[in-house]
């Protein structure tokens, strides 16, 4: 394997990961409410910003991370309190508008109270990077890295057992499958609506805190950072845990590859493309399944 | 309308006037597809950028007449349109309004990287139109306004209309009772980009100037805030939402740092508040008032 591909597989990666967990976040709130959270790319901002101002104002740097990602969380319960509950019942489109205004508020009020520079975060355990793949010409791997993966990973396998082995999760997925089942047999859906935008925020919140060290934050990184996590989410099939991952992973290998081969200025637009394929010829995802219309 | 420039004491409340009938002309041929048909797009800035680009480009780089390159570049639109409309309408829900910010992306960082036809993220400069001057582009998209809503009005009570609708109720239904849902969610698909693209031009050439934001993601979710703040399936919601909206950003532009949080808290506000939007709502208000025994 040539050391440019092992880099591009690499950044790839690690971009993916980002991209897998906001994708989670929109599967998890779409599963509780049927709602699209166009407010779920602030959450990575706040995450980031967040943990920079803590780590600027001397608090040390795992208490601001884990301060970062409660910040993102009560702006997702908030978000579900003040929005989404009140609007209860109206259609699609106007949720999609609440959430979108809800992403506009949150940038001006992020650009109004923490300014509109752009903020380094340190990253985890140092920047001295590791060289990987043969001494001459290898690939270099980043410590944050390393992290950003591992956290995604350990962030996969506790949502697995949060769903698959506690009641809450058991509640929240028998709500996705059926509401009015779930509420006859004593599941309160109101919390599970508000459980789900917490839950959601605070992996967004998080995937912002690992991204920062990489890239940075700031106010308006949100905009790219949500579609790119809503079209992992697409991609892989709406509601589908293991397709938001799938389809994270893969819209970040499909960046790095067509930026490292074919035009780094597009790389923006070959996610996209490779999106708009597959929405054509796999309408549903790759984990999706066709739902039949009722009439 | 045409007692509007009574109204109007100078230049500048002419311009933000040109401005709120250009989104105004958009927002009515959205209105079509959202409110009537029920198909959700997210990327009609792509059809404005578009039909603006195009003129622009047919009139600075090949010295095309406006008055030819405009038609021109709304026919091209509407090509492209048809083009990609036929399989993304297939798709519903979610998956259409993922579908259509794609395009809309596609089309925006096509503009802002092909800088040698396109001048790049910093815009091009657009030749002028036959005419100048704000009060004569008032009364031209007045006019052009006043065409868009009567062709909308009369859409809309035709079969054809009647025919959106049913598919906005349910589609399955209405196709087995024979109407062509693919056609008729393409021809209004066609007939909101070709609006959105007119617009597109008509703001190149009155500005002389364009920059591939038009295009951007937040100015298609702009244009469907409009749509739903105004009031779905309502022309008339349309056409007040684009006034509200274009108008708002300039009233509140000495207080620059607080526009976003403004902006979003409205949009917020009115969606819980009134989630049928202005003009349906203020309707049925009225009605209710009406109806009440004296």
């Amino acid at each position: 394997m040539s050391a440019q591909l092992l880099q591009s597989l690499l950044s790839g990666l690690t971009v993916g990961a980002i991209y897998a967990l906001v994708a989670l976040g929109f599967a998890i709130i779409y599963n509780a409410s049927r709602v699209i959270n166009f407010a779920q790319g602030e959450f990575v901002m706040i995450g980031g910003m967040a943990a920079a101002v803590f780590v600027d104002a001397g608090l040390p740097l795992p208490l601001s991370v884990v301060a970062a990602v409660g910040l993102g969380m009560a702006v997702g319960l908030l978000l579900e309190k003040l929005a989404v509950e009140p609007a209860r019942g109206a259609p699609v489109v106007t949720l999609i508008i609440i959430t979108i205004g809800a992403s506009i508020l949150l940038r001006g009020l992020a650009a109004l109270v923490w300014g509109k520079k752009i903020r380094p975060l340190p990253a985890f355990s140092g920047d001295a990077p590791i060289v990987i793949g043969g001494t001459a010409g290898g690939a270099t791997l980043l410590p944050q890295t390393l992290w950003v993966l591992g956290t995604t990973l350990a962030a996969v396998a506790a949502l697995w057992w949060f769903f698959n082995r506690t009641l809450s999760g058991k509640a929240m997925l028998a709500v996705s499958h059926n509401r009015l089942a779930a509420q006859l047999v004593g599941i309160s859906v109101r919390r599970v609506l508000l459980v789900s935008f917490g839950l959601s925020a605070a992996l967004g919140a998080l995937a912002g805190v690992l991204i920062a060290p990489i890239s940075f934050a700031a106010w308006d990184v949100g905009v790219m950072l949500g579609l790119k996590g809503f079209a992992a989410a697409m991609l892989g099939g709406i509601g589908s845990g293991p397709g938001a991952v799938a389809g994270g992973l893969a819209l970040g290998l499909i960046e790095a590859l067509g930026a490292g081969y074919l035009s780094s200025a597009y790389k923006d637009v070959f996610a996209f493309v490779v999106l708009l394929a597959a929405l054509v010829f796999l309408p549903n995802g790759f984990a999706g399944r066709g739902a039949a219309e009722r009439v | 309308m045409a007692a509007a420039p009574l109204a109007l004491p100078n230049n500048y409340t002419y311009e933000v006037a040109i401005l709120v009938g250009l989104n105004a002309i958009v927002c009515v041929g959205l209105n079509l597809l959202i409110g009537y048909a029920g198909q959700i797009s997210l990327g009609h800035a792509g059809f404005f950028g578009l039909g603006a680009y195009g003129s622009a480009i047919l009139a600075a780089r090949y010295g095309w007449p406006p008055a030819i390159s405009l038609p021109a570049a709304v026919a091209g639109v509407a090509v492209i349109a048809w083009l990609v409309g036929r399989p993304i309408l297939r798709l519903r829900g979610h998956y259409l309004a993922m579908a259509t910010l794609g395009l809309g992306i596609i089309v925006s960082q096509v503009l802002a990287t092909e800088d040698r036809i396109t001048g790049g993220p910093d815009g091009m400069a657009v030749p002028a139109f036959l005419v100048s001057g704000e009060k004569a582009w008032y009364w031209i998209i007045a006019t052009l306004l006043v065409l868009t809503v009567w062709l909308a009005q009369n859409l809309i009570d035709s079969p054809r209309g009647r025919a959106l609708r049913a598919l906005h109720g349910a589609e399955t239904a209405a196709a087995a009772v024979g109407i062509d849902a693919a056609r008729h969610k393409l021809a209004a698909f066609v007939l909101s980009a070709a609006l959105a693209a007119l617009a597109g031009a008509l703001t190149a050439h009155y500005a002389g100037f364009i920059t591939p934001s038009r295009a951007s993601f937040l100015h298609s979710i702009e244009l469907v805030t409009m749509v739903v703040f105004g009031g779905m399936a309502s022309t008339f919601g349309a056409v007040v939402g684009a006034a509200v909206l274009t108008t708002l950003p300039q009233l509140l532009a000495g207080f620059k740092d607080y526009e976003l949080v403004t902006l979003g808290a409205l949009m917020m506000l009115t969606m819980i508040f009134m989630p049928r939007g202005l003009v349906p709502t203020l309707e049925k208000a009225l009605d209710a008032a009406r109806r009440r025994p004296r």
